[in-house]
Order: C-alpha cells, then sequence, then structure tokens
C-alpha cells in the first residue's frame, strides 16, 4: 500500500521544517528503507543508550506541548505516571484527526509513518511502556494500512517488537481504526472506543487517562505529531528544540490554513513566530483579488472566531516590570498558545479557517452547529438536545423564517452546553454559536427581524 | 413448510451462514492484536465483516458477540453508534463528499448534487438515518451521501471515494472521476 503521489510546495522563508523536513525531499517515501537512508532511527539507537528519565527530562525541557488541541506540556503528561511499579500502562497515539479545519496528521500518517514509529518507541522506552496502540479515523484507509505496513518492517528489523536493537525492552505497537465518529477524538472517548464500548467520554476526575486509562491503567494519550516531534527533541537536544519556540511553547508547530486564502496549506513554523496577519498575507498570499478579511477562526472550528477589524486590550509586562494594558490588532495577534489565549480564543489544533467578506456568518455558523449536531455522542442532555436545537434554529434563520428572539435563544442555549457537559465538546459546540453572536450580532439581529423581541 | 412472499424468515440470507475458515482464520489473527481484552477487537471486527459482506445483519452481530464472548447488544450499539457502520448493503462505490465549513466554503453542496446527477440519483434526496443505506442507484452501483470533515480542508472540496481521496474537486473534474468507477 503507497499514498498517492504528494509533492510538499518549497518552504516559505519563515518555516522550519522539522516533521516535514523527509516529506518534502523529492522522492521520499513511506518504505523503511527511505527513511533508513535519512538517518531513521538514529534517535531511537541514542535513546536506548539513554537512561528513561533522561529522556522524560529532555522532553520536559523542550516546552513540548500537546499538539491536538488542548495544549498541555507533553512532559507533565508523562510525569503523572508512575513508570517503575511493574504495573501495566499504556501509550494510545491519537490520530483521530478530525477536527474541522485540521490536516497536518494526515500526512505524517500516509507519507512518513516510519517518524511516528520511532518516536513512538522512544515514548514507550522512555515511560517503560511494552504496549502502544495508533488509533487512526477509518476515513484515512490507505494511512492504516501504510502505518501497519511500516510497523510489519520496523519489527522485522528489530526496531519494534521482542527486545528492540539487544536492549532487552519489548514494545508492540498495533494501529486500531475508528468509525466516522468525531467524538473519539476527545481522550477518554478514544479509550472506551479502543476497549470497543459506546465512545462516550468518561468523567474528570476520576478518569484522567493518566490515573485511570485504557482497561483503567495509567494511560498517555498524545497527538500523531506530538509523538513525532519526541524523535526531534532527542536529535536536536532539547535546549535547541525549546529555543525554536516561544517562552512555554517550544519547537515547531504545523499550521493548517485553509478556506479564503490564496494559498491554503499546512505551514512547519517556529511555535509563536508568526502572527496571524503573517500566516494569512504573507505566507499563505493573502486574500483573493478583490476580498476583504471578514473573520478568522485561529485553531479549529471549536475556537471562538475572531473578527478581522477586532481590537483587543491585553496586560503584557511594561519595560518596569509592572503589568500594562496594550491594544493589539487582530492581525498582529501571535499564533502561539498565550496570545491566542489572552484574546479569548485558543490555538487548538492551530487549524485556521479564513473567512473573506462574501461570507454570510449565520451560514457559517449553521455550517458548525450541523457539524456538532451530527457528531455530539448524546450522553450529556444538555449538548445532545443543545446543539441539535442551535442547529435547527441557524437551519430555520437561512431558510427564511428567523424570529425575533433567535439571537438570544441561541445565546441561551449555548450558555446552558458549556461547563454542564462531561467532556469538552460542551464547550467546542457553544463557543462558536457564542463567538459568533457576540462578534457578528448585526448580522444575525438581521435574519432574525429587526425588532429584536419574540414573534 | 413452503416459503412464500408473505413468510418473512423466507428468503432472507444470514450473513454468519457465510463464514469461511478463512474469514475466521483473519478474525482470529485480528484478536490477537488485543491481549489484554478481547472486547478491544468488536471494532476492528465489525470493519472486517463490513468489508467483507457489504453491511452488518442481525447475525452478523451475532456471530461476533458469540465469538467476543459478548451480549449481542455490546456489538448493536456499536452498528447503531458509529456512522461508517451499515444495517444495509451501499452501492459498489460509495462517494463520501465532504459536507463541513472548509469544504462548503469551497463549494461542496454543489458537489455533492453535481456527483448526484453523474450516477442518475435525485440530488435533493437527504439521507439522515443512521445505519440504512445511503441513496444508491438502482443497478447497485453508486451511492453518494454526505459525510462530516474529512482533514483534507487545504484541499477542498474533498471526496473520499471507496478508499480514495479525491481533491480539488470542480464541476469540470467531476465526470471524469466518475469515469474511474463505471
Amino acid at each position: 500500500m503507497t499514498a498517492k503521489p504528494f509533492v510538499m510546495p518549497p518552504p516559505h522563508a519563515k518555516e522550519r521544517r522539522i516533521i516535514f523536513e523527509n516529506i518534502s525531499k523529492p522522492g521520499y517515501d513511506a518504505s523503511i528503507e527511505t527513511y533508513l537512508q535519512h538517518g531513521g532511527y538514529d534517535s531511537l539507537k541514542k535513546a536506548l543508550t539513554m537512561k528513561p528519565v533522561e529522556i522524560i527530562d529532555a522532553v520536559k525541557a523542550s516546552n513540548l506541548r500537546g499538539r491536538g488541541g488542548a495544549g498541555f506540556p507533553c512532559g507533565a503528561k508523562w510525569s503523572f505516571i508512575k513508570f517503575d511499579d511493574g504495573k501495566p500502562h499504556y501509550i494510545v497515539v491519537n490520530g483521530d484527526e478530525s477536527e474541522p479545519g485540521t490536516f497536518k496528521d494526515r500526512y505524517i500518517l500516509h507519507y512518513d509513518p516510519h517518524q511516528l514509529i520511532e518516536g513512538l518507541v522512544i515514548s514507550a522506552f522512555a515511560t517503560n511502556t511494552h504496549l502502544c496502540y495508533i488509533y487512526i479515523r477509518c476515513e484515512f484507509p490507505d494511512a492504516a494500512a501504510i502505518v501497519w505496513k511500516a510497523i510489519k518492517e520496523a519489527k522485522a528489523k528489530g526496531f519494534v517488537g521482542k527486545n528492540i536493537l539487544g536492549s532487552g525492552f519489548d514494545c508492540d505497537i498495533y494501529v486500531h481504526q475508528g468509525a466516522g465518529a468525531y467524538i473519539c477524538g476527545e481522550e477518554t472517548s478514544l479509550l472506551e472506543s479502543l476497549e470497543g464500548k459506546r465512545p462516550y467520554p468518561r468523567i474528570k476526575p476520576p478518569y484522567f487517562p493518566a490515573v485511570l486509562g485504557l482497561y483503567m491503567k495509567p494511560t498517555i494519550v498524545n497527538n500523531v505529531e506530538t509523538i513525532c516531534h519526541v524523535k526531534h527533541i532527542l536529535r536536536l537536544g532539547p535546549e535547541e528544540y525549546a529555543k525554536m519556540g516561544s517562552a512555554g511553547d517550544g519547537g515547531t508547530r504545523t499550521m493548517c490554513v485553509s478556506g479564503d486564502v490564496m494559498k491554503p496549506g499546512f505551514y512547519e513554523l517556529p511555535a509563536g513566530s508568526v502572527t496571524l496577519g503573517e500566516l494569512i498575507f504573507d505566507i499563505c498570499g493573502g486574500l483573493k483579488p478583490g476580498r476583504k478579511l471578514k473573520a478568522v477562526i485561529p485553531g479549529g472550528s471549536s475556537a471562538k472566531v475572531l473578527r478581522a477589524d477586532e481590537v483587543f486590550k491585553i496586560k503584557v509586562k511594561g519595560a518596569d516590570g509592572q503589568m500594562v494594558d496594550k491594544e493589539i490588532k487582530m492581525l498582529d495577534v501571535v499564533m502561539d498558545v498565550a496570545s491566542l489565549g489572552s484574546v479569548g480564543t485558543m490555538i487548538g489544533s492551530a487549524g485556521v479557517m479564513v473567512m473573506d467578506d462574501t461570507r454570510d456568518m449565520v451560514w457559517a455558523l449553521n455550517n458548525l452547529n450541523q457539524f456538532y449536531a451530527h457528531e455530539s455522542c448524546g450522553q450529556c442532555t444538555p449538548c445532545r438536545e443543545g446543539s441539535l436545537w442551535m442547529s435547527k434554529i441557524t437551519t430555520r434563520m437561512l431558510d427564511g423564517g428567523g424570529q425575533g428572539a433567535d439571537p438570544k435563544t441561541l445565546l441561551n442555549v449555548a450558555d446552558n452546553i458549556a461547563g454542564r457537559t462531561v467532556c469538552a465538546f460542551g464547550e467546542a459546540c457553544a463557543w462558536p454559536t457564542q463567538s459568533f453572536l457576540a462578534k457578528f450580532p448585526e448580522e444575525f439581529e438581521n435574519v432574525a427581524g429587526s425588532n429584536g423581541s419574540s414573534s | 413448510m413452503t416459503a412464500t412472499a408473505a413468510d418473512p424468515t423466507a428468503a432472507t440470507e444470514r450473513q454468519a451462514d457465510k463464514v469461511t475458515p478463512e474469514f475466521e482464520g483473519e478474525i482470529d489473527e485480528i484478536i490477537t492484536h488485543y491481549p489484554v481484552s478481547k472486547r478491544s477487537a468488536s471494532l476492528p471486527l465489525l470493519h472486517y465483516w463490513q468489508n467483507h459482506f457489504g453491511s452488518v445483519d442481525d447475525s452478523g452481530i451475532e456471530w461476533i458477540a458469540t465469538k467476543l464472548e459478548l451480549q449481542p447488544i455490546n456489538i448493536y450499539e456499536l452498528v447503531t453508534f458509529y456512522p461508517w457502520f451499515r444495517r444495509e448493503a451501499a452501492g459498489k462505490t460509495i462517494i463520501r463528499v465532504c459536507r463541513t465549513l472548509a469544504c462548503a466554503m469551497a463549494g461542496s453542496y454543489a458537489v455533492k448534487e453535481q456527483f448526484c446527477s453523474a450516477v442518475g440519483l435525485d440530488p435533493h434526496v437527504e439521507h439522515h438515518a443512521f445505519g440504512s443505506a445511503p441513496p444508491t442507484t438502482a443497478d447497485g452501483k453508486f451511492s453518494v451521501e454526505f459525510v462530516e470533515c474529512l482533514a483534507s480542508c487545504g484541499s477542498a472540496p474533498v471526496a473520499l471515494i471507496n478508499n480514495t481521496l479525491h481533491e480539488k474537486i470542480s464541476p469540470e473534474t467531476i465526470p471524469g472521476i466518475v469515469d474511474q468507477y463505471k
């Protein structure tokens, strides 16, 4: 099984390709021979000469944050687990990539599976883990076959399986395919899915994966890209790796840009090195001729939308060390965890969706509402009912049946979902409605009718 | 008893009756991937079953449950939850058009209608019911349905046709794409 040919465009001057360094080389393919020719599994060989705790310390020092959406520091996540108590624990790689606007793991899985496997075996060695699963959404059927083949190749060469490279360390890796449900990207849902159950997310506490994960044993769940970075932390050294990024957000981050830009695609950039404006206008070639920027969803569809002309007041450290207020335009917001957080949204999975002035915000929100209504797992009443009602209301508004109270009702429904559910899907489906209504109230009022009273 | 058209059990073919030793051997191999709990194999077994038989009928649910020492409800609740699984066979070629925002902005609604027209389906028939087959041509060759985000927003609009992703689809490319599957 091979993927269809893919040629990555040459890097933009601001890009720094680590994860996609090999994929961008002409003639690079997913076979182990090619990977070995490009220094493949050298980092694993290095790792096996280290003490596991040294690898964990390196990951901590690298400031690597999870690339799946929540942005949790990876080293800290690993440290929650006692690795030497002789009890079983697991690593599960989250390759469910289904947050609208995100499309980076797809390319890693299809075109450089050994990078993931090497990162995973290093992570397993560091955490004394002997059984790992790679959960891949079933809409990537080729990727599952490619990763399976790569695991078999790696096993034949002694990089996976029993007594890896003579070190005495054993690690088995299996691929597990999803079945078309977005909720399985939520880590506890993914674990339920992997246990063969209906993937209803587990309540936290007590079911933190690090405590009661797969089969109720401590489990690390990391995104595909995150696990790949582990290899590069060892290769480059944690200091060098951390230096590439911004404070507390080390290394590179793959940003996926879609929607109304001239050059949509994914760009691997040092974390925190570009602003939204630079990303859209410089790296992605700006908007189509004659169009104006209207809105940006910066971190996958669940992230709160930003309006093009917004000005934010944020607190920054002044010259005297005191916190002072500073005004910042939307396009000057830096694409990193802290900066997007300070303006009320999030970097999430770094899936940037750009909308120009031809876009109807009621239409756009309705599209997302339909997505969330379809994908709500149905476990929690506020989300199951609320996501459906938000979708029904925006659909009715678009069909010409808007009523004066619709904006208020929508907001009321959204406010009663967020914070009232077992998992973060509640926020994920409420935030688009809350933010679209807050940022573009006039568009919703126009469609709802002018008087604002119920009719 | 002579089977008649009125007898609901008459012509019903049970998928489980067609299980071969080779098929079961593959199933047994899959179960070895889950040394801790074989219940974990329920999803991969459902995939294997549906890939082989085109859908999962009651006998399939019961067969898998028995194989994994579970109750049929434990499998049934998965078939009814996951959008991927079907209780009825779909067309030989399934065209899954991405519906979500980036693809919608790039024209996926029109793309879906054009795919329907190109294979001879009414573009305005909606498909909602989980488990039922998506709209399928009378000759059983094509099914067309919307699916949620396929994670290829940078090359929108996209469609997953059987196992192949088609990107940057336009009205001009649709007839050629459909021809590949005729």
